[in-house]
């Protein structure tokens, strides 16, 4: 069910948010600083998508709208893993 | 019927849809810049020697203070739509102009990154570009085409927080009736969202 209830973020929270992907940001450079050899893309990518799924459920006020904006992110989200899982099949393995 | 607003003027609308809406919009452009990550996994994959010796000239530094910028400014954004929400429209323009000023220097600083490589002749369709090999040619290609691609859409996300953010000034966005405000800052967040992948694929993978 839609329901019009308008919820305030505070300034503190976005505050909050803010500082975590600046830290998560350091975090990126430092790992690829570090030679994880093969392993430095997969860290800097899930560090880029744990970034990416912050900005969407705070910044982009995903936690607090109705359920249908996140199932059809998941939705979206989950075709495009499967255009690539698709992709890498075919360009691999062939 | 709960999810029409009818305000004083017997006015209709429909804020949940108007954002369901936008979000519709930022779906296409997740698959857009999504097409485009897919020609560089593949790239990748097969010159990734290459790629990793042409990453080694773009400025890891300037790729940080442009993430830094972008960042911030998000943040700003949401921070002006609590402004709006709390009926401090002083505020928000406030917190509206800081993300307008960081989107300034991001375009500068993509200014003098531009610059400094059409200078040394490292261009698409340069002298310089055809004697690199096809790795490179590609890395470079994307270089261009991503972050241009992405700058397009940044300076177009300026354009409209600037409009929106003379509506908030007038009081035309405020308190009741923000949803502009809030559809500008989605499209903001989501020129943030692609710049956390670019930056580490373009500028870390070395």
């Amino acid at each position: 069910m839609l329901s019009e209830t308008t919820h305030i973020i505070p300034y503190r929270t976005y505050f909050v948010v803010l500082i975590t992907l600046l830290v998560l940001t350091s975090a990126t450079i430092t790992v690829t600083w570090i030679d994880l050899s093969a392993f430095t893309v997969l860290c800097a990518l899930l560090i880029a998508s744990f970034k990416a799924g912050i900005v969407m459920k705070y910044f982009m006020h995903l936690k607090f709208e109705s359920s249908l904006f996140r199932i059809l992110v998941i939705m979206v989200l989950s075709i495009y893993v499967l255009v690539i899982i698709l992709l890498f099949f075919d360009y691999l393995f062939r | 019927m709960n999810r029409m607003i009818m305000s004083r003027d017997m006015e209709h609308r429909d804020d949940i849809d108007s954002r369901l809406g936008m979000w519709v919009f930022i779906f296409t452009e997740i698959l857009l810049f999504g097409g485009l990550f897919l020609v560089y996994a593949v790239m990748r994959s097969k010159y990734s020697h290459e790629f990793h010796q042409a990453a080694l000239h773009l400025n890891t530094f300037v790729g940080a203070l442009n993430t830094v910028v972008l960042l911030i400014s998000s943040a700003t954004v949401a921070m002006s739509i609590t402004a709006v929400q709390k009926g401090n429209n002083k505020l928000a323009v406030r917190f509206l102009l800081i993300t307008l000023i960081c989107a300034c220097i991001f375009l500068i600083n993509k200014y003098f990154e531009w610059g400094h490589k059409i200078r040394i002749g490292l261009y698409p369709g340069s002298d310089l570009m055809i004697t690199l090999n096809h790795g490179s040619i590609m890395f470079f290609s994307l270089y261009f085409f991503m972050t241009g691609l992405h700058m397009l859409h940044l300076i177009i996300g300026a354009i409209l927080l600037t409009v929106i953010t003379f509506r908030v000034k007038r009081l035309s966005i405020n308190r009741d009736h923000y949803v502009l405000l809030e559809n500008g800052g989605l499209y903001w967040h989501l020129v943030d969202l692609i710049w956390i992948f670019l930056f580490p694929l373009l500028y870390l993978i070395t």
